[in-house]
Order: structure tokens, then C-alpha cells, then sequence
């Protein structure tokens, strides 16, 4: 059996990253709910929006760039799954791994945002157009941070690879504390890749209606929502690999439980951060990341240097 | 740059009711905005002067859902002025007493939509539960959750228990804590604070000349209120303090509001404990003799008048109304000034529109250019089958069809 | 004293208390007793004065006659706007508001309710109602 084909496509790939992704949305709406006093969706709402969204009828502009226009959601929804690929989930062997990973999953993990980004640009709306600066606005002022705080404790382990990163820290567990500052910088980073409010300036729905995917609708969005939740996932297991990396030699079976649970915790944080802001405006959000966010990046990138000189 | 012109409305996520602005941006910035208002034009003026005044009275209560009593008790009491009609004052307390807990959803149900419109959910979550427990109260007391019907010519309709008013007391006590949370949620959350400062600014003099009205004028230390300055129902005798804020902007309406609620806490204490005994109503004529009133009342969105003129017959011959909403949108487009898109839907928030109040009509007389006419209701019906004539659309033969299958 | 995150204290206290909401339809739930919600008439009261039709503010109560001092009532469900002034109206308390509001319908003709007069006393042996051919015979 090409044991290749059964991981990209069934485990951990596209079928359980699926479930997962909506397990995950699921988890981050109850939560929400609960978090305001409310009931909150049943279980399986993620999975029947899924549905419904696909069974509907796709309504493409005449003035859109049809191919781009179709193309961009298969672009970020790959985009994501190869991402994640790279990173060790339950044990230090992920699907790929090689020295450097660490800044391919970053850099996949962009890719997203451009194709968010072509999407309201070749939907030639007007409020896909506004949606659609302001992503690569955002993306300007967060992804420093996001990548800085991650390297961090990539110098302190002395290799680019998530895998040997992760047998690092599990051979000197005291060395993740001092990373704690790269944790929080890293979760507010993520929150704005992610584009949950407090910065879902691009998709303000009371100001620009739909922001980059006004004009989406039917199969194509479904797949848009689909890859906005694999990547909340994705997201959360990298932090959650690079920040938290415990349990990497407790074997397959401790080890993926461990896995949810580190997954749920990071969820349950992103959350609690969506419930207790308001939305910011792009050039107040510019003016945090490059005020607060990088500094704190670089005070970690700093820390580590030391630490890597001691070590 | 170059100028994009995008627009909000008829029909968009931020505005709860239908009407246009047409707003010209250059980047981020908003250059001019170009208003154009009458989409909720329902013709209830019109609609007045064929029902008798009790009819009326609900007609003019469902001009707002949220400021329904403020529309009947103000017409009820220019027909009353009309009329020469006393009303008892255990029904004054009574109708103050309902427009107080009026004023107290209608500001928390705004506090909700403010949070809404800056993206924090929560807010309007935590605000819209705990207004619940207003509605509910509203719902035991007169009958229904809005369009509360207390109104009738010459008092009230329903009278209260001593248990009912002693169990507000109970509500208040509720009431006053969570919103003290919220002025602390107001004053300290700093994303909050960041959204709503330096927004939407109206300096007293524009405030002052472009007529802004209620919780919007106060913000610019505007101080007219219509309960202090001309008292109607009961207010001569209670006691409070009018809210003014010197900031200006958007913040500023929000503490004005938050405050608001607390002094309305306090006069519901004491109409509670002041309430006379006695009738609930007088008995008032189907015929109203001729005569003409105006009346002012402070709804929650600033100051509403009524103008009635009655001609002896059981149907009043005008009715005009001039929501508070329609005074405040003339200062919009001066607030918007160099601000950018995304503090739009939160300034038009700001003044707390109420677009159904709105529309009505209005003459305008042009000072230069095209001259305006008015049409008669016969003159107007024949404009519209000439208009759609020109353009070939007939409607003749579905009209024949249409009174064939009335008259089955 | 600016914070970011000023609530967070509060929604996690709200996490552990009961929701809020409510799950309707399958809880359902009951307006207070003076809610005005679906009128009510009784036939025997009626005496035939018509105020309630004169003050309803959208003729949705029709009053007819259908025999000496028998009336019934027209009620449209979906023209009544609920306001109860022809319970003030009436001089003798024959219309009546309930608490059911409910009446939702997919069908027009169902939001039509007829409160029929009640039937004739069994009593009246000596005249019958209605005037049966056999009898001229």
C-alpha cells in the first residue's frame, strides 16, 4: 500500500484535517457562546454550513477574472494541507521534515493571506477591493512579529527542522519557559493572521459587508470557510509544537491525546481574546504590531541569543 | 489618490434601517457625503386624517418601535391641549413612569448596537440580556413588549397594583449594578476606547446650528432638554439632573447615554414612592372642537413634536410629526468629515437613528433654481399613471381586472 | 485606568452560569397574564353595538347578526394589531384578550377565526327556528 497516498489523503491529511478543522470551529463557537451567557451552536452546525454552502448556487461577476477568481480557494486550501505536512503532531517524525521547515510553514502559511488577497482583487468589487488592501495591510504588520517569535526558539535549539526542535526541548524541558514572552506575541500574531476580530478589519461585515469575499457565494466560499478552518488548526498546532513541545516521546497513542489537548487549550485562548476586544482599525492595528508586538519579538529574539550563548 | 465612491445603504449590514449615503472616499478617508433620505416613507400623516383620534393613537404608536410611547403620549397630549381635557395625575405618573423604563431599553438597546457596529459582540450579548429583563417588565405591565398601548385620549388605560410598582423597585436594584459594570466597561476597555474617541466630531457651535437634538446635542454641551425645560406629564415634580459631556465626539454620547440610564434609575424610585392614588382617566369626546396644538416630548433620541389641528369632526385634519432622528441627520455629514470608512456605521450610530421616525414629508423650498410644488392627492395619482404612460406601461387593464375580483 | 481585556473576569464567571437563552421551540414559553395576545368573544354578551368595529384602527372585527339578539364575531388574525381597544371599547366585556400569540399560519383562509353564536335554547318546543316547508302543510 503507498503508505505516502493514505497520510496526505486520510491521516493526518485531508480527511482528518476536515473533521478536525470543524471539531476545532465547533469548540471555538461553543465557547464563544458560552463565553457571552448563550447556548451556541449544536455539534454538528460546522459540517451542515459546509453543506449548505456547497449545495447553493455559485454566482460569478461578469467584470471578475473568472479563472483567478475560481482558482484562489483551491490555492489556499492546498496551501494549508501542505503546511500541514511539516509539522510534528504526537511524535518528532512529521510526514516531512528537513532542515528549514520551520520557515516553509511560515511562508505556506502566507500564502492563505495572498490568496485572500487575490480573491477580493479579482472580484473587482468595491468592497472587495477595500477588503482586499487591507489584508495585505495586516499582513504587513503581523507577520514580522509571527516569524520572529517563532524563530526564537528555533536559535535556542540550534536548527531550522520542527522535528529536531521539538527532541531539543524534549531532552532540556526547563528551556521552553524562558520562550513565554514568544508565546503570547505568537498567539496575538496568529489571532491577526487568522483574521478573527480583534483584527478582522478585512472582513468587517459592518462596514464593508463582506470585505474580500463579498461576491463569493456556493461551492467556493464553502471552500473559502474550509480553508480559513484548517488554518486556525494549522496555526495552532505549530504554536502549540514549537511553545509546548511535551509529550513528543510518550508514543502514537498518549501522544495524539496530548496533541488535542494542546490544541483545545491554544483554541480556548484564541477565544477568550475574540470574546473580550473590539475590532481596531487597520491603522490602529499597524500602529500595535509595530509599537508593541515587534519589540516584544525582538526583546525574545534577544533572550534567545543569550540563552543560545550560554547553552 | 484616486476618489472611489462607495456606498452605504439602502441596504447594508451597519444600518439597521434603509437609507442612502453615498460616500466619496479618497484611501481611507472620507471626502464628502451625500445623503438621501425617504426610504421608510409609509404616509402616516396621510393615514391620521382618515382614522378617529382613537385610532389614531395606535397609528402614531407604531411610527417607532422603540420610541412608541413617546409618538402616542405626545399626541395624546396635543389633543388633550386641544380639547381642554385635564388628565388625572395618577395617569401622568403613570405615562412618565412608562416613558422612563421606554428611555431605559431604548439606551441599552443602543449600547448593544454600538458594540455590534465596532465588532465587539460581546457587548451587545451582555447589554441586549440584560434589557431583556426590561421587556419583560414592560410585557407584565401594560401587555406587550413594545407598542405598550397605555395611551388612550385622556389618560391611561390600565392602572397598577402596589405589588407591581414595589416589584420595579426590585428590577431597578438589578438594572443599576449591571449598568454601573458597564460605565466601568465603557471608561476602561481600551479597544473600546480606541474605536469610539476622536470620532464623529461636532463642536458645540455646529452642534448648536445645525440643530442637534437629545443625547447627540448634549455631548456637544448642547444643554436643552425637553423634561426640564418645558415639563410635561410629571416630570415638574421629580426630580434629576440633565446630562451634558464636553467631548464632543462619539465617546461623549456614549457616557451621556450610559449616564442617562442611571438618573433614569432614579426617577423611577421616586415616581414608585410619589404616585398619587385616584382615576386613571377622564372621559374625553369623540368630537374635539376645532383648534390647533403643538406638543414636545423627549424621547430617547432627543426632542419629538407633534403638531395637531382638529376641526370639530372625529378625525383630526393634519397631524405632522418631527422625529428627533430627522434634527440630528443634518450634523452626519459634518461628523463625518476626515474621518475614515470603518468609523462610519459607529458615527451613524452615534445619534441613534431611527429611520422609521424620520420620513415623512417635507417641503423644501429651493432659494434658487427649480421651484417646488405641491401636488393634491388627485393631481398626484394622475402624475403617476402619466409617468409610467410615457415610459409604456399601462397599468388600465390590471386596474379593471383588480375591481372585478374586489367586488366578487 | 486604561486595560485591554476588561472583561475577561466577567465572561469567564459567565461560562460556569446557566445560558441566557432559551431553546425555543423545544422550551416553550409563557407571556405574562395581561400580555394581549389572541381576543377572545363571547357570544351570549354581545348585544350588537358595533363600537368595537368603530374603534378598531384596521377593521379586524366584524360583527353580524344571525338572529334575534344572536351575534357572532369575524375576527382576522393577521389584520388585528393586538392593541385591545375593543376590550376597552365594549360595554359589556364580551371580547376578551388571551396570552396566545403563537398564530403563526401558512395558509391565509386559517387566520380567519368566526366565533359562531351560540345555538338556540333547546327549550323553545313551540316555535322551531326555522320556518320548514312541512309546517305550511
Amino acid at each position: 500500500m503507498a503508505w505516502p497516498l493514505f497520510w496526505i489523503t486520510v491521516f493526518p491529511g485531508f480527511l482528518f484535517l476536515c473533521l478536525f478543522a470543524w471539531a476545532m470551529e465547533y469548540v471555538d463557537r461553543k465557547l464563544y457562546a458560552k463565553l457571552q451567557n448563550r447556548i451556541g451552536p449544536p455539534w454538528f452546525q460546522p459540517f451542515a454550513d459546509f453543506v449548505k454552502l456547497v449545495s447553493k448556487e455559485e454566482i460569478i461577476p461578469t467584470e471578475a477574472n473568472s479563472l483567478m477568481f475560481k482558482l484562489m480557494p483551491v490555492l489556499a486550501l492546498t496551501a494549508v494541507l501542505t503546511a500541514f505536512m511539516h509539522i510534528p503532531l504526537w511524535s518528532s517524525k512529521p510526514i516531512i521534515s528537513f532542515e528549514g521547515s520551520v520557515i516553509v510553514v511560515v511562508y505556506l502559511l502566507t500564502l492563505p493571506t495572498l490568496a485572500f488577497f487575490l480573491a477580493g482583487w479579482s472580484s473587482s468589487s468595491l468592497y472587495s477591493t477595500i477588503g482586499a488592501v487591507r489584508t495585505l495591510t495586516q499582513l504587513f504588520a503581523y507577520e514580522v512579529p509571527l516569524l520572529l517569535a517563532v524563530l526564537a526558539p528555533a536559535l535556542v535549539a540550534h536548527t531550522w527542522s520542527l522535528g529536531k526542535m521539538v527532541e531539543f526541548y524534549g531532552a532540556h524541558p526547563l528551556l521552553t519557559l524562558p520562550n513565554l514572552i514568544g508565546f503570547i506575541v505568537a498567539l496575538v500574531a496568529l489571532q491577526g493572521k487568522l483574521e478573527r476580530v480583534p483584527f478582522d478589519i478585512p472582513e468587517a461585515e459592518t462596514e464593508i459587508v463582506g470585505g474580500t469575499f463579498t461576491e463569493y457565494s456556493g461551492r467556493l466560499l464553502g471552500l473559502f470557510r474550509l480553508a480559513i478552518d484548517m488554518e486556525m488548526v494549522v496555526g495552532a498546532s505549530l504554536v502549540a509544537a514549537v511553545f509546548l513541545p511535551f509529550g513528543f516521546s510518550l508514543g502514537p497513542v498518549a501522544g495524539f491525546v496530548l496533541y488535542l489537548v494542546k490544541v483545545l487549550f491554544v483554541v480556548f485562548l484564541l477565544a477568550l481574546l475574540r470574546t473580550v476586544t473590539a475590532r481596531l482599525r487597520i491603522e490602529q492595528m499597524v500602529e500595535f504590531c509595530w509599537k508593541f508586538l515587534a519589540p516584544a519579538a525582538l526583546f525574545q529574539i534577544l533572550l534567545s541569543l543569550v540563552i543560545n550563548r550560554i547553552v | 489618490m484616486a476618489r472611489v465612491k462607495i456606498p452605504i445603504g439602502p441596504q447594508h449590514p451597519a444600518l439597521k434601517e434603509p437609507e442612502s449615503f453615498r460616500i466619496t472616499l479618497s484611501g481611507e478617508r472620507i471626502v464628502e457625503t451625500d445623503m438621501r433620505l425617504g426610504y421608510n416613507h409609509r404616509g402616516v400623516e396621510k393615514a391620521a386624517e382618515e382614522r378617529t383620534y382613537v385610532q389614531d393613537v395606535y397609528l402614531l404608536e407604531r411610527v417607532c418601535g422603540i420610541c412608541s410611547h413617546s409618538h402616542s403620549t405626545c399626541f395624546a397630549q396635543a389633543v388633550e391641549e386641544i380639547a381642554g381635557l385635564v388628565v388625572p395625575p395618577r395617569a401622568q405618573y403613570i405615562r412618565t413612569l412608562i416613558a422612563e423604563l421606554e428611555r431605559i431599553h431604548s439606551h441599552l438597546l443602543w449600547l448593544g448596537v454600538a458594540g455590534h457596529e465596532v465588532g465587539f459582540d460581546t457587548l451587545l450579548m451582555y447589554s441586549w440580556r440584560d434589557r431583556e429583563v426590561v421587556m419583560d417588565t414592560l410585557a407584565s405591565l401594560s401587555g406587550n413588549r413594545v407598542n405598550y398601548g397605555m395611551n388612550t385620549i385622556g389618560g391611561v388605560r390600565r392602572d397598577f397594583t402596589r405589588e407591581q410598582l414595589d416589584g420595579l423597585l426590585k428590577v431597578m436594584d438589578v438594572l443599576e449594578e449591571r449598568t454601573k459594570y458597564y460605565i466601568e466597561v465603557a471608561t476602561q476597555e481600551t479597544t473600546l476606547i480606541n474605536r469610539l474617541s476622536g470620532v464623529g466630531s461636532l463642536s458645540h457651535e455646529d452642534a448648536v446650528s445645525l440643530g442637534a437634538v437629545g443625547p447627540t446635542g448634549r455631548a456637544s454641551s448642547v444643554d436643552r432638554d425637553v423634561r426640564r425645560d418645558d415639563p410635561y406629564a410629571a416630570y415638574k415634580d421629580l426630580s434629576f439632573k440633565v446630562i451634558t459631556d464636553t467631548h464632543n465626539d462619539v465617546y461623549g454620547r456614549t457616557l451621556v447615554r450610559v449616564l442617562e440610564l442611571m438618573e433614569s434609575y432614579k426617577i423611577i424610585r421616586q415616581i414608585v414612592a410619589q404616585i398619587p392614588d385616584g382615576p386613571v382617566t377622564v372621559k374625553a369626546p369623540r368630537k374635539i372642537p376645532a383648534g390647533e396644538a403643538v406638543s414636545r416630548y423627549e424621547a430617547p433620541r432627543g426632542e419629538d413634536v407633534h403638531f395637531v389641528k382638529a376641526n370639530g369632526t372625529d378625525k383630526p385634519e393634519r397631524v405632522k410629526v418631527r422625529a428627533p432622528t430627522l434634527a440630528n441627520l443634518h450634523s452626519v455629514s459634518k461628523m463625518l468629515e476626515n474621518n475614515n470608512l470603518a468609523d462610519v456605521p459607529i458615527t451613524l450610530a452615534a445619534i441613534d437613528p431611527c429611520f422609521s421616525c424620520t420620513d415623512r414629508m417635507i417641503r423644501v423650498r429651493e432659494v434658487s433654481g427649480t421651484k417646488s410644488e405641491i401636488l393634491s392627492w388627485e393631481s398626484l395619482r394622475l402624475f403617476g399613471i402619466g409617468w409610467y404612460l410615457e415610459r409604456g406601461v399601462d397599468f388600465s387593464a390590471l386596474n379593471a381586472r383588480l375591481t372585478r375580483l374586489e367586488k366578487k | 485606568m486604561k486595560k485591554p481585556g476588561k472583561m475577561v473576569c466577567e465572561v469567564l464567571k459567565a461560562s460556569l452560569k446557566k445560558p441566557a437563552t432559551v431553546r425555543y421551540p423545544h422550551v416553550k414559553f409563557e407571556m405574562p397574564k395581561r400580555f394581549r395576545g389572541k381576543l377572545k368573544f363571547y357570544p351570549e354578551r354581545c348585544i350588537g353595538c358595533k363600537a368595537c368595529m368603530r374603534d378598531c384602527p384596521s377593521n379586524a372585527i366584524k360583527i353580524t347578526k344571525v338572529g334575534e339578539k344572536r351575534f357572532e364575531a369575524e375576527i382576522d388574525l393577521d389584520k388585528c394589531i393586538y392593541c385591545a381597544q375593543c376590550v376597552d371599547s365594549c360595554p359589556k366585556a364580551a371580547l376578551e384578550a388571551t396570552t396566545e400569540y403563537e398564530l403563526a399560519s401558512t395558509d391565509r383562509r386559517k387566520l380567519k377565526v368566526i366565533f359562531h353564536a351560540k345555538p338556540p335554547e333547546a327549550t323553545d318546543a313551540v316555535a322551531p327556528e326555522k320556518d320548514t316547508p312541512e309546517d305550511s302543510v
